[in-house]
């Protein structure tokens, strides 16, 4: 039996958590189809079908698919689950929405955000905010189940020949309906793809005070975190939250600013290759998991390393 | 009207969690539990609701040992009208939970079930979906607002990159993220009343409904930990670490 991946995009690119996900599929060692959904999303099918061990892509491309609903992108799961012993998707907000809903419908459970394979039904998942690691095993024939991409290398974007072939998209459902998008425009890039991040928390003060971090992220060609605190204050918008609770990412640098370090903010960030910290209180417990600290005011190294680097 | 909205006893936000020395799971002997904060989410938004006049009655239902009754009293300090306990020993999968909704969703005629996204013990995040797949009704995750407008309910989903907002036709199951609201406290007189309000159990057996295991759980482990490394003095010190020794800028 084949391995189903299902791609992350934006509607015009492959989102770099696929190719991690690849990895994942590709350990549970069958072949690999990729599913494509989306409107109009022919040009991410053409980059799937490149990536290194992929056996096949399916496109499929209509107006039900459009906004990500899950009542219609799970009856398109459906509509070929029986082909597949695994069904797998990078965690993201749109495979937490619909994944679950496949699995009720085929009748098994879910192994939500793996972090390991061990064989073809067992794997390892983070539990209590990755303060503890369970290793599960599956009973079911069909393994409904997301990736946790920050755990997995990513595939190279180059070497397959995958051939592409078009599917029928299912019917729009009749109990929901999408009404409007309200996205974040930034320049900058997103939260889990960026090589390098900087976050600022509850230290930071207040929205306008932001406008340091940001400076600095613009310098280093970083995005822009934040911990739940500084969320929960109103300083940013909750899609810039890192942390068990928001967005779990591993960049190659991290630098949190004025960020205490609580354990739901680490479990969102721990692993990152190389973690800065900068914060006045020495104590504080983000320095346990930071390569490089730095005990001062936020409100003089921000300038300052803006203007040195 | 009626709301049906879930609760689930979890260990406190606050407390560390601590692995079995036999690894065969985490150690929840006298650690102090509480409502799953999502749940809490779930429960102020049903009151709201109520309090708009929109809901008529609001019913919490825990899935759990007989020690839930603990939160479903909170939840109906808080204001929920009655409780279902479906009583169960140890931990409960994601999809018995959602079966065992969807017969009391059923049974009471709900007109909207809210709960919380994901639980923080086993972060599953996957009951709301079920429930909404197997009662084949439309589901809006991880809402920051919604709003009942007659036969329907838009639902704002926080999103990767956004926010995103769905119509939905009632009766629908909307799962709560971290900013729909913020949950008020129970007040002593309401923790009182709140002791003779009605708390009914039930069991999966009751309910007709066959308890499947479908993941198994081997063992549970404390994660690697991450060592701490070294402090700098300067901002100078601190660049040129990163550039000559970590070689990440």
């Amino acid at each position: 039996m084949a391995t189903l991946l299902i791609a992350e995009h934006n509607g015009t690119e492959l989102a770099p958590a696929t190719l991690s996900a690849l990895t994942a599929a590709q350990q549970i060692g069958s072949d690999v189809t990729v599913l494509v959904a989306g409107a109009d999303v022919k040009a991410v099918a053409d980059a799937v079908a490149q990536c290194a061990g992929v056996s096949k892509v399916l496109l499929a491309e209509g107006d039900s698919l459009a906004h990500d609903l899950a009542e219609n992108l799970s009856e398109l799961v459906m509509s070929m689950a029986s082909d597949y012993s695994h069904i797998m998707a990078p965690a993201n907000s749109v495979s937490k929405d619909t994944m679950p809903r496949v699995a009720a419908l085929l009748d098994v459970g879910q192994l939500s955000d793996i972090t390991a394979v061990l064989s073809g039904d067992q794997f390892q998942r983070p539990i209590y905010a990755g303060n503890a690691i369970a290793t599960v095993t599956s009973k079911d024939a069909t393994k409904v189940i997301t990736v946790r991409a920050a755990a997995f290398d990513k595939v190279a974007t180059t070497g397959g020949s995958a051939t592409v072939e078009s599917i029928a998209a299912p019917e729009a459902n009749s109990h929901s309906s999408w009404v409007s998008d309200e996205l974040s425009k930034s320049e900058r890039p997103e939260l889990t793809a960026a090589e390098r991040i900087v976050s600022g928390g509850r230290g930071v003060g207040s929205a306008e005070n932001f406008a340091l971090v940001e400076a600095l992220a613009d310098k280093l060609g970083a995005a822009v975190g934040a911990s739940r605190a500084a969320v929960d204050s109103g300083f940013v918008a909750n899609d810039l939250q890192v942390g068990q609770t928001g967005k779990i990412v591993a960049p190659s640098l991290y630098m949190a600013f004025g960020i205490s370090g609580a354990i739901q903010h680490l479990a969102g960030m721990k692993d990152s290759k190389v973690i800065v910290a900068v914060n006045k209180d020495e104590d504080a417990p983000i320095f346990q998991v930071a390569d490089y600290g730095l005990v001062g005011d936020l409100f003089e190294v921000l300038p300052e390393m803006t203007e040195k680097l | 009207m009626k709301i049906l909205v879930g609760v689930k006893r979890v260990i406190d936000y606050n407390v560390k969690v601590r692995v079995k020395s036999d690894n065969t799971d985490v150690d929840l002997s006298n650690t102090k539990m509480a409502i799953n904060p999502f749940c809490e989410i779930a429960v102020e938004e049903a009151i709201r609701l109520k309090e708009a006049g929109i809901a008529t009655e609001v019913i919490a239902v825990s899935v759990g040992s007989s020690a839930s009754q603990e939160q479903l009293r909170t939840a109906m300090a808080l204001g929920a009208d009655r409780a279902i306990l479906v009583e169960a020993e140890g931990t409960v999968e994601p999809l018995n939970v959602a079966k065992a909704f969807a017969k009391i969703m059923a049974q009471e005629e709900a007109g909207l079930v809210i709960l919380g996204k994901q639980s923080i013990d086993s972060d599953n995040n996957q009951v709301g979906q079920m429930l909404a797949a197997l009662t084949k009704r439309p589901q809006g995750t991880f809402a920051s607002n919604v709003t009942v407008d007659g036969d329907s309910v838009s639902v704002t989903r926080e999103i990767d990159g956004g926010l995103r907002t769905i119509k939905l036709a009632l009766p629908a199951i909307v799962t709560t993220d971290l900013r729909l609201n913020e949950p008020r406290f129970a007040k002593l007189p309401d923790i009182m009343k709140a002791k003779r309000k009605p708390l009914d159990n039930t069991s999966f057996a009751d309910l007709g409904i066959e308890v499947k295991q479908h993941i198994q759980l081997d063992k549970v482990e404390a994660p690697a930990a991450r060592q701490g490394g070294v402090k700098v003095g300067s901002v100078d010190e601190l660049i040129q670490k990163l550039k000559d020794e970590a070689k990440v800028i």
